[in-house]
């Protein structure tokens, strides 16, 4: 099988797991033992719900509803959230929740490998002495603390003790990149060093692993330092398990970061989500979960295919299997 | 003749949650410049870590180590560990048993082979590429220029092995450890391989410690043989000499258990009964004793020294074969 097909067959793959979770989702809705149209218009006419019912395809079966909805959302029409005086558009919501928990997942994520990497790595070198066993125990007493209580004490000590950086709401890169920072480090510190601990540890397994294999030593029969067989040799062999765990944590950190988002009022689409189920807005509900997959799905992606530059036999294993 | 390495009085012990393991157990050896002296003996006797403390390549914190090595006017034992690792690649250089995995599989063959010609050369890392594929070229690889941008898997176990050597060979070392280095090859590729390490030697004029457990190898690529047995020393000689008149009964059975090609079909294949001893248990007697068809009863009890003949033949027996008593 060519690379061509072969990454076909894989984006042909996450099309259809996108599919299944948002038909999913979609039946959900359509399972709920209520009147949507009635919980979307509390305060209306028969007429209107009747109206409504219609333009969201509820008078059709499940099936028929999810193509309605499906072709819609492709065409970028995401549905509308219902509010006593009228409508607002979902896209609208996601377009300004969105950014806020993409660049909360980004910074978060090169935060926690840029810190965890260097500990895995060393922690690994050093396995079993003094440094390995001080990084180890503080990462599982750091990992052991809730990311809100984390939020908590850095509000505490910079936000209000030393009232260093703001504790709420969000700036956009276009107020200026120090002023879009300030507001972004507590969230992303309180996020990330959960996954600091994960990431070290399982790096450190890892590389404790590849470090007793014939290639190291034969890496080091070469005359070559400690540093340059670490980083240059052990390091690229022993990261699948980190890579496929980062990748795994996209998701949570795009839809899951509701806490964080509440703490810091960075309103980002956890924080839609949760707003949709407490306020019934099961269309936005629908969407912005479809807006999730879609976003984890490509993520995925994205990593699968830098896995295969970091190890180049998986990659030809998948192509050649 | 001077030595190129000499080992003087080496023990290897590990610390094991069951005591301590002891690997190597006194052992002295000289490598003469221009020689070459395989060391022989079952898995587990020592051979490799011997080799891999000598270079000291041997890491790790529950490794207890003792005694001296010399390289070429060099005590490695009284060195910090950068200063050993200048020797390495142009002084020394080691090729492993398994070219699967002792290649590394994330990286190019071209980096892997380059890497040492930078780092312990200060080659240019173009310089590097082009020394690299003259070197696959002196290992008989075809289509070098392919090859360097290959990775290991997906070469042929030959294959590898011979870009091993060209790592191992590629900044001229003075010595070359070959850790049995055909072990993990089928027979003919294994001829090719020892015949190619054969002319190698003689023109990079390199001196070659052989590990193997196969005494049929050590018969046409070795001027020495040391035969190793549970961490020991057990015979040494050499190799003409070991062949024609060997005196430890250990070495007499390793070649018995070599299978003839008049042996008639059927016939059982010769062995050697029993176990090496437990590693970190050893008795008070020989330690070959216990699987010793000439073993009596000081055997059992008091532990031979290494005795000498005239002629310089080493053997560590009570009841040497081909001595008169």
């Amino acid at each position: 099988m060519s690379k061509i097909s072969f990454w076909l067959q894989r984006i042909a793959q996450l099309l259809i797991v996108l599919l299944l979770v948002t038909f999913g989702v979609s039946l959900l809705l359509r399972l709920l033992p209520v009147d949507l149209a009635t919980i979307l218009l509390p305060v209306a006419s028969e007429e209107e719900r009747v109206a409504l019912r219609a333009e969201l395809g509820f008078d059709k079966g499940p099936i028929g509803y999810y193509l309605q909805w499906l072709g819609n959302f492709v065409q970028g029409d995401f549905g509308k959230i219902y509010f006593s005086g009228g409508t607002e558009e979902v896209s609208d919501h996601l377009k300004e929740a969105m950014p806020r928990s993409l660049l909360l997942m980004i910074y978060t994520q090169i935060l926690a490998l840029v810190i965890a990497v260097p500990l895995g790595v060393l922690s690994a070198y050093r396995s079993g002495r003094r440094a390995d066993k001080i990084i180890s125990n503080s990462l599982f007493a750091l990992q052991s603390v809730p990311g809100f209580a984390i939020a908590l004490i850095l509000v505490i000590f910079l936000g209000v003790k030393f009232g260093w950086l703001p504790t709420l709401g969000y700036a956009p890169i276009s107020d200026g990149i120090w002023e879009h920072s300030k507001h972004m480090i507590m969230p992303v510190i309180s996020l990330s060093l959960g996954l600091i601990a994960t990431y070290t540890r399982l790096l450190r397994a890892d590389m404790i692993t590849a470090l007793r294999e014939d290639y190291v030593t034969m890496a080091a029969s070469k005359g070559l330092s400690d540093s340059r067989i670490l980083w240059r040799h052990v390091l690229r062999p022993s990261s699948m398990t980190l890579m496929t765990s980062a990748a795994l944590s996209m998701g949570g950190l795009i839809g899951g970061a509701i806490v964080i988002e509440s703490i810091f009022a960075t309103y980002g689409v956890g924080f839609e989500i949760f707003a949709a189920i407490s306020g019934r807005q099961y269309i936005a509900l629908q969407s912005s979960v479809a807006v999730i997959a879609l976003f984890y799905v490509f993520f995925n992606l994205v990593v699968d295919i830098a896995s295969g530059f970091v190890d180049p036999r998986t990659r030809d294993r998948r192509v050649n299997a | 003749m001077s030595s190129l390495l000499s080992v003087k009085n080496m023990s290897i012990n590990f610390d094991t949650p069951r005591g301590s393991l002891e690997a190597v157990r006194g052992v002295d050896i000289e490598i003469p410049a221009g020689t070459s002296v395989g060391v022989v003996g079952e898995s587990g006797s020592g051979k490799t870590v011997m080799c891999r403390a000598a270079m000291g390549l041997l890491q790790g914190s529950n490794v207890k180590r003792s005694g001296t090595v010399i390289f070429d006017g060099h005590e490695l034992t009284a060195m910090s560990k950068e200063e050993v690792r200048n020797l390495f690649g142009s002084g020394m250089a080691m090729i492993f048993q398994d070219p699967m995995t002792a290649l590394n599989p994330v990286r190019r063959i071209g980096s892997q082979l380059s890497e040492g010609l930078r780092v312990r050369l200060g080659m240019s890392k173009a310089d590097a590429l082009v020394r690299s594929k003259e070197l696959l070229e002196l290992v008989r690889i075809p289509n070098a220029a392919a090859i360097l941008k290959s990775f290991p898997y997906q070469l042929s176990g030959g294959m590898r092995q011979r870009v091993m050597i060209a790592i191992a060979i590629a900044c001229n070392p003075k010595l070359l450890f070959a850790d049995e280095p055909t072990t993990a090859l089928d027979v003919t590729v294994q001829a090719q391989i020892l015949q190619l390490l054969r002319e190698l030697r003689e023109d990079l004029k390199m001196s070659m410690v052989l590990v193997t457990h196969d005494l049929g190898v050590v018969a046409g690529n070795t001027d020495y043989v040391a035969v190793m047995y549970a961490g020991e020393i057990v015979e040494y000689a050499p190799t003409t000499k070991l062949f024609a008149d060997m005196r430890m009964p250990y070495t007499e059975a390793l070649l018995d258990s070599i299978p003839k090609i008049d042996h008639k079909s059927g016939t059982r294949l010769a062995m050697i009964a029993g176990r090496l001893p437990d590693p970190t248990d050893r008795g008070a007697g020989c330690s070959f004793a216990p699987r010793c068809k000439y073993a009596q009863e000081k055997c059992h009890k008091e532990h031979p020294e290494l005795k000498k003949d005239p002629d310089g033949h080493l053997y560590r027996c009570w009841f040497p074969i081909g001595v008169a008593k």
